[in-house]
């Protein structure tokens, strides 16, 4: 596959150039709420993941019924019947999960990302390409949540990937254990902002470094 | 020209209305279909969690009944920290009552409500202390969940008795129990809930076991 496959490029696109979170900046709420540990992303993201995934391939395949006076509702009911379900598989499955990020699961149905996705991709473009995105650009988001939360973690409480039973199953872990305690503001909401500016940033700073190097050492970066 | 609107309107909300009625139903069936493989998983998950988060209370203390069908539910206005209705799982051995874990609610915290689930025997002393809901500040309040700190576990053995009833609050207030650093809200909060409810089960002692639930096997609601 080269550079310029179509669905490399997709991938890239959601991950980091158009990254829902980094840079269209949606669905910022439960971004900064729940990334308080590495888990805790990790759950979110991959419900969000499925959600977006799944509401983009609902879409498409309903696309020629969407009449624009009644599209909206239509995204709605799509995205909160999705997000029910995954709820209840959480609650089946994943119950120290679903304890943990609580109200967060539900409101995926607010999360202005996957509106977004419905109202700008899936709503004009056959099943396949939609899938593609949604894949795309839930993982961009769930990749987001996982390193804000990973940040977090580390420097809040000093440990990093605690919990992984509460996704995988098994005894509780502490994980890796770098220091005991840490910097508390990392994990009060302070914390979520300050890590979400600094994760703008940086991408940011290597866009523009990618941006003024010398076009051949730009296509290495771009790579 | 509003005429020939009109006419083209009518049909439009009619078909409008019937593409989102389809799309409800198929929604509704996604979400039943899921609904109906879950369930019995869920409510399974839900028990063996009350259970697992139950069981530590009673500090070893034995028993024979499945707690979660041995609920009282204690509806307002009653005497117990909190506003709305208050939960008991009643422990027996046997026959005998051993013991009962009251789910309270305690208002006064310092950033909401702090729901704590409070273990009693029936010599009226306290087998253990548990928060189960609270907003309290991290890394000063909240060090009254166990898993932070060992705060909690100065509660453990107590009494109306021992220490006397006057000395049941926190240091700063001129009662002998361990505040917490740069907190003394939370803690107030919480001392306060527990005595509250120790004054309740010796008041109501007979009342809250009065109704033995008949043993049932496997029969949930």
């Amino acid at each position: 596959m080269t550079d310029n496959s179509p669905i490399l490029q997709k991938l890239r696109s959601g991950l980091w150039d158009d990254n829902p979170g980094l840079v269209q900046l949606l669905g910022l709420c439960p971004l900064l709420a729940v990334t308080t540990t590495f888990v805790n992303g990790l759950g979110l993201g991959i419900a969000t993941l499925f959600v977006v995934t799944c509401s983009n391939m609902l879409v498409s395949a309903t696309r020629t019924w969407i009449r624009s006076e009644i599209r909206i509702p239509m995204y709605v009911l799509i995205i909160a019947s999705l997000v029910t379900c995954i709820e209840l598989i959480f609650k089946a499955y994943m119950p120290a999960l679903d304890r943990t990020l609580g109200i967060f699961i539900p409101l995926i149905v607010t999360n202005c990302a996957i509106v977004a996705r419905a109202e700008i991709f899936a709503s004009r473009n056959p099943i396949g390409a939609s899938m593609l995105d949604g894949v795309a650009m839930g993982a961009g988001f769930a990749a987001l949540l996982c390193a804000i939360g990973a940040f977090r973690e580390l420097i809040g409480r000093g440990s990093i990937m605690a919990n992984l039973d509460m996704f995988f199953g098994g005894d509780p872990q502490t994980g890796l254990v770098i220091v005991d305690g840490g910097f508390l503001l990392a994990i009060l909401p302070p914390g979520a902002f300050f890590s979400l500016a600094l994760a703008v940033a940086g991408k940011n700073y290597l866009d523009q470094r990618r941006k003024n190097a010398p076009k051949a050492g730009g296509r290495i970066h771009a790579r | 020209m509003m005429a020939g609107e009109d006419k083209q309107f009518a049909p439009k909300v009619w078909a409008s209305g019937l593409i989102l009625g389809a799309l409800a139903a198929i929604c509704t069936a996604l979400v039943a279909f899921t609904y109906s493989v879950t369930a019995a998983r869920i409510v399974a998950n839900e028990q063996a969690y009350l259970e697992q988060s139950l069981a530590p209370l009673l500090a070893g203390i034995p028993y024979t009944n499945n707690l979660s069908e041995s609920t009282l539910i204690i509806p307002p206005p009653h005497e117990l920290p909190g506003n709305g209705p208050a939960i008991v799982y009643r422990v027996y051995a046997g026959d005998e009552p051993v013991a009962a874990l009251f789910v309270v609610t305690a208002r006064d915290g310092f950033s909401g409500p702090i729901k704590l689930v409070i273990g009693i025997d029936t010599s009226m002393s306290i087998t253990s202390v548990r928060i189960l809901e609270h907003q309290e500040t991290p890394g000063l309040g909240d060090l009254i969940e166990y898993s932070k700190s060992d705060w909690l576990t100065q509660l453990d053995k107590t009494s109306l008795q021992s220490p006397s009833r006057d000395s049941w609050s926190i240091k700063r207030d001129g009662g002998v129990f361990d505040q917490l650093t740069g907190a003394s809200i939370t803690p107030r909060a919480v001392i306060k809930a527990v005595k509250a409810t120790l004054l309740y089960f010796e008041k109501h002692r007979d009342s809250v076991f009065a109704v033995i639930p008949p043993p049932q096997d496997g029969a949930t609601e």
